[in-house]
C-alpha cells in the first residue's frame, strides 16, 4: 500500500508545540509534535478525550496559531500566516468534515458542495463548472438522487456523505477529518469510512481522521496515537511506540 | 446563490417577528411624520407662498402677523429704501364662516393681499375670494357666499388655490379693503385704519432686512423661511414630532440590533463551520448587514402601503399629509438603522472562533 503514496508530504508537523495560557496556569495541550503525512496517505489520529488530538488537528488545519514549531501543507508554510492568509489557506488548499457533520441547513445537498465556490468567489462559467462539478461529486458519493433535498431530509449516514463531498469540493491535497463516526451507528460508520478510504485513494487525497474508536483505524494506512499532547506511532498496546514522523 | 437571501427565501419565518415589527415602526414614522407634514403645511402655507425677499412687521410685534401693524408713513420709507423694488401690504384675520347648507362653521383665514403668492392670482374684485381647496372638505363651493365671522360679512368664492392654508384655517385670499372690512366689522378690538396692514411683503436686492429696519427704526423684518419658524407652534409642533420620530428610529435600531444579535448568537456553530471552510469575517457580517437591509425594505413596503391606506382612510380633519419627500425620508432612515443596528453584531461575528468547528458535536 505504501508503495502507491507519493513521496511529496502533504502535511508535515515539526516540533509543533501548543500552550494554553501562561505561568502557573499554562496548560501544554500538544508537546514537541512531528508528524510527517504523504500525499495520499491516510493516517488515524487515535487518543482518548483531552489528549490534545483536536488541537493538534486544528493546527494542522490552520484553524489554530502552534506557539511554537512549523506547519507546513503541501508546500505551504502556514506557520506565520496571517487570520487573512489562514482563511484563504483553508479556503483553497484543505478539506474539513466535522464530528456532528454541520451542513448548512437552509441549503440543499448540492448547495452545500457549492458553498465552496461561493466562498471562493466562483461567478459564471467557473460557476457553471462547479455546479457540474458539484453533480458529479454527488454521483460518486451515491447521493445522485438526493441533490435537491435539504440536510434535514437526508439521514446521518447521507449528511456525513455530503460533507465529505464538500470537503473533497476543491480538490484539496488534505482532508481533516474530526471524529467523523462518532454521530453514526457501527454499521453506517464502517461505510462512511470505507467510502472515505476509497475516495482518498481514488484521488490521491492524504486524510487524517482523528478518531477515539480502534474499530475504526484499520481503515487507516498508519495510526499515530496521540497521550498527553505527546505523538507516537501505533495502536495502544501494540509495542513500544516510534516517533510518528518516522515515516517519511 | 447568496447565502444570505437564500436563508431569507427559505426560512422566511425566522425573520417574521423582526419584519412585522419593522412593519409597525415604519408605519407609525409615517404616521407621525405625515401628521408633522400635516401640521406644518396647513399652518405655513400662506407664508410660504409668499414670494417676498423680506417680510417687514412692526417692532412691537415680536415677530407676530396678528400683532403687527404697519402704518402707510412705514410703508413709504420702506419703498424708498435702497434695493427694494416691490412693496405689497398683508394681513390675516382667522374667523368662523358660514357656508350655505352647512350646519358647521368652517375656520377661514381672511387674508387680504397686493403681491400675488405663488399659485395665488392677482387679488378678486372686492368682497371676492380665491379659496384654499382645503375648504371643501366644509362644503365650501364655488359661487358659494360665505358668511365671515359674528357680523356675517359676505365673502363670494371665485376659485380654488393649493396649498395656501394659515394656522391650519382654510386661506379666503381677498383685497386688502375687504380685509380690512372682514376684521374691522368682526374684530373692532383690534381695529385697521385705511392704509395700515399687518406686514409688508417686501422684494429687491441686497441685505434688505437690516436696511429696512434701519429706514424705518420702527419695523423688524425676516426672511420668509424666518416668518415660517416665527409662527406660533410651528417650531414646537417641529421639535416635539422629531422627538417623537428620533425616538422611534432608536428604537428601530435597537430592535435591529437585537433582533441580529439573537440571530447571529443562534448561529454560532454554524458560522463557525464557514469561518472554518474559508469563509471571512467580511463576508459573514456583510450577509447579516444584507438581511436587515431586505427585512428593513419589506418592512417599508408594507408600512408604506399600510400608511397609504390610513391616509385615504382618515377623515379629512386629520392634518396627515403623506409626501413623497416623507416615503424617501423614512426609507433612507430605516435602511440607516438596519445597517447601524446590524452592525452590533459586527463583533459578535469577528469573535466566532472557527476552531470552534471542530472537536463540536453541537
Amino acid at each position: 500500500m505504501s508503495s502507491s503514496i507519493p513521496s511529496v508530504p502533504a502535511l508535515r508537523l515539526d516540533g509543533v508545540r501548543k500552550v494554553y495560557g501562561t505561568g502557573e496556569n499554562a496548560i501544554v495541550a500538544v508537546d514537541h509534535a512531528s508528524l510527517s503525512v504523504g500525499g495520499g496517505e491516510i493516517v488515524a489520529l487515535l487518543g482518548p478525550s483531552g489528549s490534545g488530538k483536536t488541537t493538534l488537528l486544528s493546527i494542522a488545519g490552520g484553524l489554530l496559531a502552534a506557539t511554537e514549531g512549523s506547519v507546513v501543507v503541501g508546500a505551504e508554510d502556514i506557520t506565520g500566516h496571517s487570520p487573512r492568509e489562514l482563511t484563504e489557506f483553508r479556503r483553497s488548499k484543505v478539506g474539513f468534515v466535522f464530528q456532528s457533520v454541520n451542513l448548512v441547513p437552509f441549503l440543499t445537498a448540492e448547495e452545500n458542495l457549492l458553498v465552496v465556490a461561493e466562498l471562493a468567489g466562483e461567478r459564471g462559467s467557473a460557476r457553471k463548472a462547479a455546479r457540474a462539478r458539484a453533480k458529479d461529486l454527488l454521483a460518486e458519493l451515491g447521493l445522485s438522487h438526493r441533490t435537491s433535498n435539504l440536510p434535514s431530509q437526508l439521514s446521518g449516514g447521507e449528511r456525513q456523505r455530503v460533507a465529505i463531498g464538500r470537503a473533497l469540493f476543491n480538490s484539496p491535497a488534505l482532508v481533516l477529518f474530526d471524529e467523523p463516526t462518532s454521530a453514526l451507528d457501527t454499521k453506517i460508520g464502517e461505510q462512511v469510512m470505507e467510502l472515505i478510504q476509497a475516495e482518498m485513494r481514488s484521488r490521491g487525497t492524504a486524510a487524517v481522521i482523528v478518531t477515539h474508536d480502534t474499530r475504526m483505524t484499520h481503515y487507516a494506512d498508519r495510526t499515530v496515537q496521540i497521550i498527553d499532547g505527546v505523538l507516537a506511532d501505533g495502536v495502544p498496546g501494540d509495542g513500544v511506540p516510534a516517533t510518528a514522523d518516522d515515516h517519511h | 446563490m447568496n447565502l444570505a437571501l437564500t436563508e431569507l427565501r427559505r426560512q422566511p419565518s425566522r425573520f417574521a417577528v423582526a419584519t412585522v415589527v419593522l412593519t409597525f415602526l415604519s408605519l407609525l414614522l409615517l404616521l407621525l411624520g405625515g401628521l408633522l407634514d400635516g401640521l406644518y403645511l396647513g399652518s405655513t402655507g400662506a407664508i410660504r407662498a409668499q414670494r417676498a425677499d423680506v417680510i417687514a412687521y412692526s417692532e412691537s410685534a415680536r415677530d407676530s402677523f396678528l400683532r403687527s401693524r404697519v402704518t402707510a408713513d412705514m410703508r413709504e420709507t420702506v419703498e424708498g429704501v435702497d434695493g427694494v423694488t416691490e412693496v405689497g401690504g398683508l394681513g390675516f384675520t382667522l374667523l368662523g364662516a358660514t357656508v350655505p347648507g352647512e350646519a358647521d362653521l368652517a375656520d377661514v383665514a381672511v387674508a387680504g393681499y397686493e403681491l400675488a403668492p405663488s399659485g395665488v392670482p392677482d387679488p378678486p374684485p372686492a368682497g371676492r375670494a380665491w379659496a384654499d381647496d382645503t375648504l371643501q372638505d366644509a362644503g365650501v363651493s364655488i359661487g358659494d357666499t360665505l358668511l365671515v365671522g359674528p357680523a356675517a360679512t359676505p365673502i363670494v368664492v371665485d376659485g380654488w388655490v393649493e396649498d395656501t392654508n394659515y394656522l391650519q384655517q382654510g386661506a379666503l385670499w381677498v383685497t386688502l379693503g375687504t380685509w380690512r372690512e372682514v376684521q374691522n366689522a368682526n374684530r373692532p378690538d383690534a381695529f385697521v385704519a385705511d392704509g395700515v396692514v399687518q406686514v409688508l411683503i417686501v422684494r429687491g436686492d441686497g441685505d434688505l432686512a437690516a436696511a429696512v429696519d434701519e429706514a424705518t427704526g420702527s419695523t423688524s423684518s425676516l426672511t420668509r423661511d424666518q416668518a415660517v419658524n416665527a409662527l406660533p407652534g410651528v417650531k414646537a409642533q417641529s421639535s416635539t414630532f422629531n422627538v417623537i420620530i428620533y425616538s422611534t428610529l432608536a428604537v428601530v435600531l435597537a430592535v435591529v440590533g437585537l433582533f441580529f444579535s439573537l440571530l447571529t448568537l443562534e448561529r454560532t456553530g454554524l458560522y463557525g463551520v464557514l469561518k472554518a471552510i474559508g469563509a471571512s469575517t467580511r463576508r459573514l457580517f456583510a450577509g447579516v448587514v444584507l438581511q436587515a437591509v431586505a427585512v428593513a425594505v419589506l418592512a417599508f413596503a408594507i408600512g408604506g402601503f399600510l400608511a397609504w391606506l390610513a391616509d385615504r382612510a382618515l377623515p379629512g380633519e386629520v392634518p396627515l399629509q403623506l409626501t413623497v419627500g416623507r416615503y424617501v425620508f423614512t426609507f433612507v432612515a430605516l435602511i440607516v438603522a438596519a445597517v447601524l443596528g446590524s452592525a452590533i453584531s459586527l463583533r459578535r461575528v469577528t469573535r466566532i472562533d472557527p476552531a470552534s468547528a471542530i472537536g463540536s458535536a453541537a
